[in-house]
């Protein structure tokens, strides 16, 4: 037989042990070496989701739903697939930012706004209150079923006992007492606490163990083994319509609607915030999470439906609440200290999860509902208190007591009218409410404050109304008549059937009207309205946090002034003094500073103070609270000025190097063309050098065979000995014309030539000219003309050198006119600036490629028709140069088979008048 | 991710519809056997993935 006191004495002596846990880790991780620093205590601590409603709820569900308890635990599973994308970025935003609640997440993400973290505040307290109730009426159930087996099997109708009397009010303060000495002995920035973490762990060992021990006890102590259970509990009609889900399971409605409730809770309820997210040591825990934990679930599932079936089939229909099962079957065992050890299992399924729930929502309460209100109030000074800590401090453990007290009334009003995991649902519901507002924030950057706002309130009223006030009324507390006939007698106001639809279980209902009105609103509210610029930088650094992976913290654009002590003291007030000092000092370390005097207050450090102020009073008031010592001056106009003009500055400079390159890219092409041209000079004097020793070597030869005929032949006839020598004289006049040729060409080219200028009568010159060729001209038959109108002005130049050229092209003409009726015709014209000079012939003429050479160093037209070309190659070259001389031009126009046409002009001296008085 | 969607596919109308019935193996209902069996394999697969992944 099991005394009260025995169950007092297993109670106290399980939380000492608790505690004790709690203060080795504490102590371990003050010393830096964390026990909670590995991926299986982190998945560990996640298993605060399996609650008292897992561990006795389950089984009455099963009981009544047969498979329909899963659902519940499928969901978390498929959200784990998801937690790479989705609670990383939780996990990583929340370090980034300091963030230490599910309210200050989402107030952060719209712009740090106060409204809708209280808002957040509000749904999360009312929202999770039925589930505190839960975890209370598990350990009075199960407190009272132990200690008076087998008496009272039979669930007692509650008849409210005064509160007193009640020993579930002073489990709820027990339990207060315990969150307080737990989770809120000092304040800390980063509102994590090693050594609950090291104490939840442990305990969701021992509910598993607890539960499994009783699992197996039951399948294969009671019976022999999982088919026989099935097989005997097919034989009775009830259980085996259980088993097949779409029977006694309700619909697959309900199944999806659980499920997704489940996925979102698992993310989304305030305890699974704190440790998935704030209580993360190292996101790399994640990875072995993911498939670790819904291991967990899975593990704590598998006796679930055997404790039902065993507990159904052992116990006489309606005798034994079914939620209570798990205790039951051991004590009708005589297992005594199984029963004991399942007690101690569901003791701790139920104070894990108040103690972290109450904790996360005492911040919450605290940062985001009370303190935003207080430092609001003038009329308390708040601002001006020196140490804020013990304040806080004391906010949070009166938040813990009351949110302990409104579960202890929730479960005194309408615990009794609903079955463990019916109130977990409406919890569940509740929190659901935040996944439009959270996810959207996380992943689509248009969403606002005031769509989260509107779409917040409607899901968290549909959500009042069709569930929470319902179960008001199912307890009597409100007027049966508002389930029956709705609001004020309106048909369609029926809280659960809203506007008259039928056919789905409360639970889905409230969950499809409320996401309806929820995602409706907070999708076309945000579309609305655009972001404000807040907003807008908020929802970047969340979106985008996996893609900034050292946030930049401060803008360059902040200007302020602030001292570091007035920041020091600032955080002193709200983390005490002492941590202050060495999270100074931390800071300074990170800077590379020595000492924590030589820091500047510059946007790095305000940011840094106020991410660790927000850590202790949530975001939106860490903002207010800073912008209190820091003066934050608005940017002048000026400073906009000069950074404007910073900018146009670089902008132009980039211009002028992009203009710089410009410039070097042309002058590199100019190089590289020059380079060329010289290679090209290079290449032609090359081809000069050998072209003159040819055309030297070619009379040398002839004139040294002559010689040494005639010197090896002495008896060689007076006529050809006189032939021979004459060729000699030839060929010894042409090399000394082509040497003179050369030279000249050279001396022209190089400047050195003697020039000799007078005032020259063109007609005179080529009269002189035509007189010396025509000899030639005659021998030939060519028929040469010449127009010269009388009256030319004089030019000014070198006599010898314009007849040289005259001369040079006449005998072109001459040689290349070969047909029998041949004409040259000269032609001289007065130009506006200059005489032309044209010497037109009817010979072969000049192909066009060959037009563009001729006036290259020896380079003479060859073809069939002309022969051998007689000249030295030189002529038209010089020619060239000299008419360039004197700023003429010397050109060839020549269609092949009609004739050439050769012509230059020598520009007139600028004014005759001039020239003349000269 | 298509772990995720596998996962729903798995657990939802209709192909857990495929499973009611009265079919039992080794004196369990199927449901119950499927569910287990699928959930197990769907853990399986995550970790296979995660610790692939990490190493």
């Amino acid at each position: 037989m099991i005394t009260g006191a025995l169950i007092v004495v297993i109670s106290f002596a399980y939380v000492g042990l608790l505690f004790a846990i709690a203060y080795y880790g504490d102590k371990r991780a003050d010393a830096g070496r964390s026990i909670i620093a590995n991926p299986w205590i982190y998945t560990l601590s996640l298993a605060v989701y399996c609650t008292s409603w897992t561990f006795y709820g389950s089984v009455g569900r099963a009981a009544t739903t047969g498979i329909g308890f899963l659902p519940i635990y499928l969901g978390p599973t498929l959200m784990a697939a998801l937690w790479w994308y989705v609670l990383l970025k939780m996990v990583r935003i929340s370090k980034a930012h300091r963030i230490t609640s599910i309210a200050d997440f989402i107030a952060s993400r719209y712009g740090k706004s106060h409204v809708l973290g209280g808002l957040v505040t509000i749904i999360a307290v009312l929202g999770i209150v039925p589930y505190i109730a839960l975890q209370l009426k598990a350990i009075s159930a199960s407190f009272s079923t132990i200690l008076q087996y087998p008496e009272s099997l039979v669930p007692v109708e509650s008849e409210a006992l005064p509160f007193l009397q009640d020993n579930t009010f002073y489990v709820a303060m027990l339990l207060a007492a315990f969150t307080i000495l737990f989770g809120t002995r000092h304040l800390d920035a980063t509102e994590r606490h090693e050594g609950l973490v090291a104490a939840i762990a442990f305990e969701s060992v021992v509910k598993l163990v607890a539960f499994i021990a009783v699992g197996i006890f039951v399948t294969y102590g009671m019976f022999d083994g999982f088919d026989d259970l099935f097989n005997k509990a097919a034989l009775i009609p009830e259980l085996n319509a259980l088993l097949v889900q779409g029977g006694a399971s309700g619909n697959y409605m309900t199944w999806a609607s659980l499920t997704v409730l489940s996925m979102l809770a698992i993310i989304l309820l305030p305890r699974q915030f704190q440790v998935s997210v704030v209580e993360n040591v190292n996101e790399r825990h994640l990875n072995k999470a993911i498939w670790l934990f819904p291991l967990y679930l899975f593990a704590i599932n598998i006796f679930v439906l055997p404790i039902a079936l065993g507990g159904m089939m052992h116990f006489p229909a309606g005798t034994v609440d079914a939620d209570t099962f798990v205790l039951t079957l051991p004590l009708s065992g005589d297992k005594t200290w199984l029963a004991l050890l399942a007690f101690v299992g569901g003791l701790s399924a139920s104070t894990g999860m108040v103690i972290v729930e109450a904790i996360a929502l005492s911040t919450m309460v605290c940062n985001d509902l009370v303190m935003p209100i207080l430092l609001r109030l003038k009329a308390l000074r708040l601002t001006e208190r020196a140490d804020l800590s013990s304040l806080l401090i004391g906010i949070r453990r009166a938040a813990i007591v009351f949110v302990l007290v409104l579960g202890y009334v929730y479960f005194y009003l309408a615990g009794e009218a609903y079955a463990l995991v019916s109130i977990g649902l409406i919890s569940f519901s509740a929190v659901a409410q935040f996944a439009p507002a959270m996810l959207g924030g996380l992943f689509w950057k248009g969403g606002t404050r005031l769509g989260a706002l509107f779409g917040l309130s409607a899901g968290f009223l549909i959500w009042l109304y069709s569930l929470l006030l319902p179960s008001f009324a199912k307890s009597g507390w409100l007027p049966i008549t508002f389930l029956t006939e709705g609001m004020l007698g309106i048909d369609l106001l029926k809280p659960q059937q809203l506007l008259g639809m039928q056919g789905m279980d409360e639970i889905s209902h409230c969950l499809f009207w409320s996401m309806l009105a929820n995602i409706g609103l907070y999708v076309s509210v945000s579309l609305w309205r655009r972001p404000t610029a807040a907003e807008h930088s908020q929802a970047n650094l969340f979106v985008d946090v996996l893609r900034h992976v050292a946030a930049g913290s401060g803008s360059r654009f902040w200007r302020g002034s602030a001292t570091v002590a007035d920041l020091q003291t600032l955080l002193g007030r709200f983390i005490g003094p002492e941590r202050a000092n060495e999270s100074f000092a931390a800071y300074a370390r990170s800077q590379g500073i020595d000492n924590v005097e030589q820091l500047t207050a510059n946007a790095v450090l305000v940011h840094y103070v106020e991410s660790q102020i927000a850590g202790a009073i949530g975001s939106a008031s860490a903002r207010d609270m800073v912008a209190s010592v820091v003066v934050e001056e608005p940017l002048a106009l000026e400073e906009v000025m000069t950074i404007i003009d910073e900018a146009s500055q670089a902008l132009a400079y980039s211009r002028q190097l992009e203009q710089k390159s410009r410039e070097l890219e042309a002058a590199t092409n100019e190089l590289l063309s020059a380079n060329q041209r010289l290679q090209e000079l290079d290449r032609l004097k090359d081809d000069f050098i050998s072209t003159v020793t040819h055309e030297l070597r070619t009379p040398l030869t002839s004139i040294r065979a002559f010689s040494e005929i005639l010197g090896d032949n002495p008896n060689l006839e007076t006529t050809q000995r006189a032939k021979f020598l004459g060729i000699i004289t030839r060929e010894s006049e042409r090399l000394t014309r082509l040497i003179n040729q050369v030279l000249d060409l050279a001396k022209i080219e190089s400047g050195a030539a003697e020039w000799h200028p007078s005032a020259l009568d063109i007609r005179e010159v080529i009269e002189d000219a035509t007189a010396a060729l025509s000899q030639v001209y005659k021998e030939r038959g060519i028929e040469l003309t010449m127009e010269c109108p009388g009256g030319l002005p004089v030019v000014y130049a070198d006599r010898d050198r314009i007849f040289q050229v005259v001369l040079n092209l006449l005998s072109n003409a001459a040689n290349f006119c070969d047909k029998p009726e041949s004409r040259v015709r000269i032609t001289v014209a007065e130009e506006d600036t200059a005489l032309r000079i044209e010497i037109a012939d009817n010979g072969i003429g000049i192909s066009m490629s060959d037009q563009n050479v001729i006036f290259e160093k020896f380079r003479q037209v060859s073809d069939a028709v002309a022969g051998k070309p007689k000249g030295s190659g030189l002529g038209l070259a010089i020619s060239r140069e000299i008419i360039q001389h004197y700023q003429g031009r010397l050109w060839v126009e020549s269609t092949p088979g009609v004739g050439s046409t050769f012509a230059f002009t020598l520009p007139l001296p600028r004014s005759k008048m001039a020239f003349l008085a000269a | 991710m298509a772990l995720f969607l596998l996962g729903c596919l798995l657990f939802n109308y209709p192909l857990l519809s495929l499973f009611t019935g009265d079919t039992r193996i080794w004196g369990i209902p199927l449901i119950y056997v499927y569910l287990f069996v699928a959930w197990g394999v769907l853990i399986g697969a995550m970790a296979l993935i995660i610790e692939i992944q990490d190493h």
